[in-house]
């Protein structure tokens, strides 16, 4: 009895000590997760704060006099007179009125400067379409240049540095107080595909890429991935094959994507021949990459199908694949449709093994079909994020929002499948 | 081991079945219990525990219904009756086990000398170090005899030397009749024993931390019949120095090991008496009818 | 036809199979006295009709696209001149590249030498003959198939057996896929390896610890392999892995057992699916932000305190990668101690033991098996990744152990040199995939050692 009395008396001694050092364990607990939170906030924040001017373009509008003489140019029409004509010279005719007292060629050049490079050739498509404009006096929208885009976006931003001089930006800030220059939704981002220049570089063409590719990763991966899933589970004897093809499934889950893209360049465009940058090939490897995660989640999807299920469709005697087929695949098709969703969305943001095969080529055109050239939505942000003009950071970031939200949706998706299709038994 | 404890708890098991019924032409199910109104002698002179007025909820459900009881000091008392009748529920109370089920909450008031158990001041910690527990399933841990032993001594910081410790672990090792078996092999892991050492070895566990009282629920219910004879020799041993309470399925063992049984029924507290009384003569029908095996 | 036009071609003609086989089964079974007298139901007749259509003539297709590439070649290759003949498949490549330029059009017939356009016109030709050759084939092949099931739709003939063996072996060739895909992996690295080691010792790949596989100027150039030591993209991979498993193992755990042991109900709740946001960001996205935010601002903060940092320090890499891999960790870690069993919690806590006490000293020794586990997965994780290194780390291979120095990685070098125009044949491409080889090897060893722990791991408590 003392005894015990003393120990209590130990006991309620330490306990002040214990709690301390339970407090502290609880804050390093509270503390790594906040880590965790704050990482993932300072990465969207970082994220939204780059790309959120990738959404707007700049733009100079000008009521352009277009002056045939001045343009070297009689007929639109006429593509060899087209490609000697001037199309600079009237819009630098038209900004100089703004600024009388800068003739000097100088000047001049340096008024165009504040132009990208596409405006000429928005002109020229302008005149193509309406030969009938010549002469005439048109109020356009032309895309300003890059550096001047920096400029009427980023001015207070220390991290991007001013490249027009200072002439140039004083013009810049006389022509945005006149409202020439001006900005808006950057509509640009979403009909064209790459460029060489920020103002003209869009992710349509990324996107229609990464499109077809999963359109190819889909129409292979999840059918192959249900058969599989459901040999393994149903119809898979206990043997050594079948151990086998386990352990293979089980490691393919976890080789390196980049492998998976040495298997594309070896085998598919190396053996088979087939063409490099194309859709087609990156579905397949990444297919390839996917099966196993949609083996995986179809199996546990089959799994917990109740056996009393299976065993009341056999006491009607139907055969095993009526079983499988009848009940087994519909009741467990939920789980398989989220599985193989989130796998897509996996692929959909994956890049590594595509660099290999390939889709890192600089293309212009929005692609056409399985076997034309193509990139796709990861990869784009990638060429545009290691790019060294400023314009494409945040073209990049952009990129990433359109990127995010495509994935996002694509789990919410699977998410809300799972809610909807859950069955309880 | 492994053989011979599958086969002990399927029959530990049966006795969870109902007894054979011979159909009686008054059904006990349909007895109307009055709530808190327990037979027998639930009060005692010298309380270690004093519950009074002891209500469990799981979320809405009521597990525990309005009972009233004491422990005494020293004293082996049995909790029985049919499953799920919420004695291993009020078991846990005893030592607040209950607090890591989120949805349970516990009502009443219980004191422990006269302290409240349910203080939002009381620790917990020092409660539990008073109040020891064993399990109905043994659960050593996945480390040496010795250490299974000594963890408990080890964080509440009881041995100040090395030697100390070793005393404390041969000692309750002693206790719980283990120390013949097992000073040889004081590293070997304790994962390795069979099922009634182990669930000695739980009990030396529980007594290193020199409890007051010692909670058992149906601690020999997954034990064969020899190991669950030294367990129970154990507890009648044990019942000079500490505070026992026993939740059990088998009859014969609340005979054989308590001093007062108490029956529940679907959450009430039936009856309570000196264990002989209970068997011998129960006051309750409901008491009587389990007994001679009309339900289980 | 192109293939992309063929597909559903076939396709129609095997739902058509279908129809008409399952027609024909009423027909058959109508005078018999109804279906029941039939072995098997029209569907099954009808599918095995579709299966029969279907399969030979996809079997084919696939068959002919996939080597009619590479026959054409050869067949081209070998109308030249023989006096222009390549003598090595780098300039092959060049040779057929023009050509198919010239029949793209993309290439003025003008330009380039009498055999190169003939050529030219003799690939244009062949391949448009390869097409019809190949669409009549796979219809006749296709139709073939129907007819003959659609003969055989007899009341005697069991169809459901044939339809439900063939599903079965298709079946199974999916399932088998994974061991192909492996084949194709191990055959795809092992040839160019061994190709490479012809080149390049195999002692001098393992042990030389200088890696610039650039420097080949010239052919003749003395040394003009350049460097293929393996060594210091070996260290700059442990370097920044280590660096990530620095951050993610803390991180992960400790917040899986705050969320396991310690959160209320909404919590847990609510910042699980939080935490699973960070696995399911593309690596590009890590690489952006390891190369554009956390690089700079680790070096200014580096100099700030007067130290010197490379602008692609494996610092940056290495702590973006950590946070990639913390949800990981703490998928697999939470796992691992909701398997350890309540009633170990429970003996704990019965003894007067706190949460940490119970958590430190008995849930977590008794789960550390499956930790070391999760850790290894996660260790394999961050050597196989790619992106963020390539984006963030640098392409100088610096034997160093300084975290504010640019390292290289083996992932990085194989993007790096694989990326773009490829002379195929020399050491430098090949010692792309003598990489590849190492990493699948280091990467295959680690999974399986891991999984092997952690399925030991479970079944103890099982």
């Amino acid at each position: 009895m003392t005894d015990q009395r003393s120990q209590a008396e130990i006991v309620r001694n330490s306990l002040k000590r214990r709690y301390r050092k339970e407090r502290r364990f609880r804050l390093y607990g509270l503390l790594a997760i906040s880590i965790a939170l704050a990482s993932l906030f300072t990465l969207f924040a970082d994220i939204i704060n780059k790309g959120h001017t990738g959404f707007i373009k700049t733009t100079i509008t000008l009521d352009v006099t277009l002056d045939s003489g001045m343009m070297y140019l009689d007929d639109p029409t006429d593509e060899d007179q087209r490609s000697m004509a001037d199309f600079m010279a009237p819009i630098i005719a038209s900004l100089q009125e703004h600024f009388p007292t800068a003739d000097s060629a100088s000047d001049r050049r340096a008024l165009g400067s504040l132009l990208g490079t596409y405006a000429a050739s928005e002109v020229r498509d302008l005149l193509i379409d309406n030969p009938d404009l010549l002469n005439t006096t048109q109020t356009i929208e032309l895309p300003a240049h890059d550096r001047v885009s920096v400029y009427v976006k980023h001015a207070d931003n220390p991290r991007y540095t001013i490249k027009l001089s200072e002439q140039q930006q004083r013009w810049v800030d006389e022509l945005v107080e006149k409202g020439v220059i001006d900005t808006s939704f950057n509509d640009v981002l979403f009909s064209r595909g790459d460029s060489r220049e920020p103002a003209n570089a869009g992710v349509l063409g990324a996107i229609v890429g990464s499109l077809l590719t999963m359109l190819v990763t889909l129409i292979i991966s999840f059918p192959v991935g249900i058969a599989a899933a459901v040999y393994l589970e149903e119809f898979a004897p206990q043997n050594k094959i079948t151990d086998f093809i386990e352990v293979n499934i089980n490691n393919l889950a976890a080789v390196p994507s980049i492998i998976f893209g040495l298997l594309g360049l070896a085998v598919f465009i190396g053996l088979f021949g087939m063409p490099r940058s194309v859709p087609v090939v990156g579905g397949l490897v990444l297919a390839l990459m996917t099966l196993p995660t949609i083996i995986i989640s179809s199996r546990a999807a089959i799994k917990s199908v109740p056996p009393s299920i299976r065993e009341a469709a056999e006491g009607v005697g139907a055969s095993k694949m009526q079983v499988v087929l009848h009940h087994v695949i519909p009741l467990a098709m939920p789980g398989m449709l989220t599985g193989s969703i989130i796998g897509m969305a996996q692929a959909l943001g994956e890049t590594a093994p595509l660099l290999l095969i390939g889709m890192v080529a600089f293309i212009v055109d929005i692609p056409d079909g399985f076997f034309s050239s193509a990139t796709v939505l990861p990869v784009q942000i990638y060429l545009w994020a290691s790019s060294s003009e400023q314009g494409f950071v945040e073209l990049a970031s952009a990129g990433i929002m359109v990127l995010l939200t495509f994935m996002m949706s694509m789990n919410a998706l699977a998410i809300w499948l799972r809610k909807r299709l859950e069955r309880r038994w | 081991m492994n053989t011979m404890n599958s086969g002990i708890s399927a029959e530990a098991e049966n006795q969870d079945e109902p007894r054979a019924a011979s159909v009686a032409e008054h059904k006990p199910e349909d007895t109307v219990i009055e709530e808190g109104k327990t037979v027998g002698k639930p009060f005692s002179d010298d309380p270690k525990f004093k519950l009074r007025n002891v209500e469990v909820f799981y979320d809405q459900a009521r597990a525990i219904k309005n009972i009233s009881l004491d422990i005494g000091r020293n004293e082996v008392i049995a909790f029985i009756g049919p499953s799920g009748c919420g004695k291993s529920t009020f078991l846990r109370c005893l030592n607040r086990m209950n607090d890591s089920i989120d949805i349970c909450r516990v009502k009443g008031s219980l004191a422990l000398d006269d302290h409240d158990i349910y203080d939002p001041k009381r620790d917990v910690v020092e409660l539990r170090a008073r109040v020891g527990m064993v399990f109905q399933k043994p659960n050593p841990f996945p480390k040496s005899i010795y250490d299974n032993v000594a963890y408990g001594p080890r964080i509440h910081g009881l041995a100040n030397r090395k030697s100390e410790l070793d005393d404390i672990v041969e000692n309750s090792l002693r206790k719980a009749g283990l120390w013949e078996e097992a000073k040889d092999r004081l590293d070997a892991t304790a994962t390795g024993m069979s099922g009634g050492q182990q669930q000695r070895l739980c009990i030396a566990r529980a007594i290193a931390v020199s409890p007051e009282v010692i909670l058992m629920d149906e601690p020999c219910s997954a034990l064969d019949p020899i190991a669950t004879a030294r367990v129970e020799e154990l507890i009648a041993e044990m019942s000079e120095s500490y505070t026992i309470v026993i939740v059990t399925h088998s009859m014969q063992q609340a005979a054989r090991v308590s001093h007062r049984t108490a029956y529940f029924h679907l959450g009430h507290l039936v009856e309570v008496n000196e264990t002989n009384k209970v068997f011998t003569s129960p006051q309750h029908e409901l008491t009587e009818s389990y007994i001679t095996g009309r339900f289980g | 036809m192109q293939t992309a036009n063929l597909l559903p071609l076939v396709l129609v003609l095997t739902l058509v199979a279908y129809g008409l086989a399952y027609m024909r089964s009423r027909a058959v079974a109508a005078p018999l006295g109804g279906i029941r007298n039939l072995k098997a139901l029209p569907f099954y007749y009808a599918a095995r009709a579709a299966l029969w259509c279907a399969i030979p003539a996809l079997i084919v297709l696939a068959v002919w696209s996939g080597f009619e590439g590479k026959v054409i070649q050869s067949i081209v290759i070998a109308s030249l001149p023989q006096d222009t003949w390549p003598d090595s498949p780098g300039q092959a490549s060049l040779i057929l590249s023009q050509i198919s330029n010239v029949a793209a059009g993309n290439l003025n017939p003008d330009f380039v030498p009498d055999h190169i356009a003939g050529a030219a016109s003799l690939l244009e030709t062949t391949e448009s003959r390869s097409e019809n050759f190949k669409a009549i084939l796979v219809v006749l092949i296709a139709v073939l198939g129907a007819t003959f099931a659609w003969t055989r739709v007899a009341p005697h003939i069991n169809a459901r057996k044939n339809v439900e063996t063939t599903l079965r072996r298709i079946f199974f060739v999916c399932a088998a896929l994974a061991v192909l895909t492996t084949a194709g992996i191990v055959f795809s690295v092992i040839l160019e390896t061994l190709r490479f080691f012809d080149r390049v010792p195999i002692t001098e790949f393992l042990f030389s610890t200088s890696w610039s596989p650039q420097t080949a100027l010239r052919a003749d150039q003395v040394g003009s392999e350049g460097a293929f030591g393996v060594i210091p993209l070996f260290t700059g991979t442990l370097l920044i892995s280590a660096i990530a498993l620095l951050v993610a193992v803390p991180v992960g755990l400790l917040s899986a057992i705050y969320l396991s042991e310690y959160a209320s109900k909404r919590m847990r709740s609510t910042i699980k699916p939080i935490l699973e946001l960070l696995a399911g960001i593309p690596t590009v996205v890590y690489g952006f932000f390891a190369a554009l935010t956390v690089a700079p601002f680790i070096r200014d903060l580096a100099e700030m305190v007067g130290l010197e940092a490379s602008s692609q320090s494996a610092l940056a890499a290495g702590l973006v990668m950590g946070i990639m891999i913390v949800p990981f960790v703490s998928s697999l870690s939470d796992d691992v101690i909701n398997a350890v069993p309540q009633n170990m919690r429970d003996g704990s806590l019965a003894l007067g033991a706190t949460q940490s006490e119970t958590m430190k000293k008995v849930i977590f020794p008794a789960a550390l098996p499956g930790i070391i586990g999760g850790i290894l997965l996660a260790a394999s994780r961050a050597i196989g990744e790619t992106m963020i290194v390539v984006m963030a780390a640098g392409l100088a291979a610096n034997l160093t152990a300084n975290p504010l120095e640019s390292v290289t990685t083996v992932t990085v070098q194989i993007a790096t040199l694989l990326v773009g125009d490829q002379e195929f044949d020399s050491a430098k491409t090949l010692s792309a995939f003598a990489l590849g080889m190492l990493l699948f090897i280091v990467t295959l060893l680690l999974n399986v050692v891991a999984l092997k722990i952690v399925r030991k791991y479970r079944e103890q408590y099982d």
